[in-house]
């Protein structure tokens, strides 16, 4: 981020900065995470601002919560070019790319109606392999079906 | 591939398998064609279920005789007298069902359907079809047929004829057929049948070069197989886009006058796209394709299930 990125919102102690977000999907990362401010935590949103990398972006910072490997996983399924960086005593402790996952489970859903992992969706967990990086997107292990970028960010978003 | 790698292996898809793994089970289902004397009883003590979840003639037919005629006895689940209809769900069924067989032979409505089966069971599962997706048993016997009545499948011409976006006879066909070097291969279909994106993303990645046509008359007289399908009504979501498409193709006996010799394949049954006129001519190959499903079966069931330790 820059300086001027900076000022929008105050320095965290402790905890996570996602950053490189696609514009307008910051809330979607917070669902993601399962709405963390719903608990109590600190967050901060910026949205729509300008980047030199994406054009604009968006950025989440989360005060107090390191992300996991597994929910960096999951974040790169919408938002594939986020950066990850968890924070310690207002410095930088770790920096992580979000990598979309080669095998999703149980995530995402099947488009396909008569494919069996959504037919028998209580006995069954979706399996997705990572079929494209750019424009991301997923097959179904069942029926073959490719999950689009769009319909990815539709689910989870 | 070895026999070792047969036994006891899943047949879910024809991609599964290798051109030699084809030669094999060829090689096997004409000895059992040609002298059906000599076929052993390799099955004995051994049970085989069926578990068709949708309608079957030919593929339930054929693989209960292939397992009596290997000395086998057969089981059979009835879904629609069974807990199926008390919404028992497929891994409960499949766990039940292996308990009391050595093999089990599954149809289903749903794609996936018999992955999921092989991933909860623990005997071999044979794909009798799911969904729009697989049917390798059909592929394998319809490439057989056409070894058996030309003598080769490489460097022939190939019409696949209807639908190939929802019959998962189709599909399997070309899959089979990128295991062999086809001369070419046209796919005839009206717009809204032609093939699904993730089977062309497959054919691509197998390299086998298709060409689009609408009408079969512009190939008629390059091809040396045309291998129809039926439009199946209970594959469509939408009950319009059916109507829109049936009877959008037809082979008759005049149709067939510039084909010269090549053969018609059809896995059936048949409604209305192959007239009954066309059944004298030598062209018709349909009835054999069926009647070789049974010495293609047996060479199957032998393969995965007859040497292999209980």
């Amino acid at each position: 981020m820059s300086d001027k990125e900076t000022m929008l919102v105050q320095k965290i102690s402790d905890g996570t900065v996602i950053d490189h977000i696609s514009a307008g999907k910051s809330l979607s990362v917070l669902r993601l995470l399962g709405n963390p401010q719903n608990r109590g935590v600190t967050v901060a949103l910026v949205m729509n601002v300008s980047s030199s990398k994406m054009g604009r972006k968006d950025i989440v910072k989360v005060e107090g919560v390191e992300l996991t490997d597994e929910q960096i996983q999951k974040l790169a399924l919408i938002a594939p070019l986020a950066s990850v960086v968890i924070i310690r005593s207002y410095r930088v402790a770790e920096k992580k790319n979000a990598v979309p996952p080669k095998v999703v489970v149980g995530i995402l859903s099947c488009t396909g109606a008569t494919c069996i992992s959504v037919r028998e969706k209580e006995s069954v967990q979706s399996i997705f392999s990572l079929a494209g990086s750019s424009p991301l997107s997923y097959r179904c292990k069942f029926c073959g079906r490719v999950l689009s970028e769009q319909e990815i960010s539709a689910q989870l978003g | 591939m070895s026999r070792d790698a047969w036994s006891g292996r899943d047949v879910l898809s024809i991609l599964d398998f290798s051109r030699s793994d084809l030669e094999q089970l060829f090689d096997i289902a004409n000895d059992f064609t040609e002298r059906p004397g000599s076929v052993k009883k390799s099955l004995t003590d051994r049970i085989v279920a069926t578990a068709f979840f949708e309608p079957s003639t030919r593929t339930r037919l054929s693989f209960s005789t292939a397992a009596l005629k290997l000395g086998a006895k057969v089981i059979d689940l009835s879904p629609e007298a069974s807990s199926v209809m008390k919404g028992e769900s497929l891994p409960d069924t499949i766990r039940m069902l292996e308990s009391y067989s050595d093999l089990i032979i599954m149809r289903h409505p749903s794609e996936g359907a018999a992955l999921l089966a092989s991933e909860v069971g623990r005997v071999p599962i044979i794909n009798g079809g799911d969904g729009s997706q697989h049917h390798p048993s059909q592929a394998m016997l319809d490439l057989f047929t056409i070894q058996r009545l030309r003598g080769r499948i490489d460097g022939l011409s190939y019409a696949v004829l209807g639908d190939a976006r929802y019959a998962r006879t189709a599909t399997s066909f070309l899959y089979g057929l990128a295991k062999y070097k086809p001369k070419a291969v046209y796919l005839v279909s009206p717009e809204g049948l032609r093939i699904r994106p993730e089977v062309k993303d497959t054919l691509d990645k197998l390299k086998l070069r298709t060409e689009q046509l609408e009408e079969i008359d512009d190939v008629l007289g390059k091809v040396d197989v045309i291998y129809m399908t039926r439009i199946q009504k209970e594959r469509f979501p939408d009950p319009n886009e059916y109507e829109r498409v049936k009877g959008s193709y037809r082979i008759t006996r005049s149709t067939l006058a510039k084909a010269k010799d090549a053969l018609v394949l059809h896995p059936l049954p048949r409604t209305n796209e192959l007239a009954y006129d066309v059944d004298s001519l030598p062209n018709a190959a349909y009835m054999e394709q069926a009647r070789l499903g049974v010495p293609v079966r047996m060479a199957l069931l032998h393969l995965v299930l007859g040497e292999r330790k209980k």
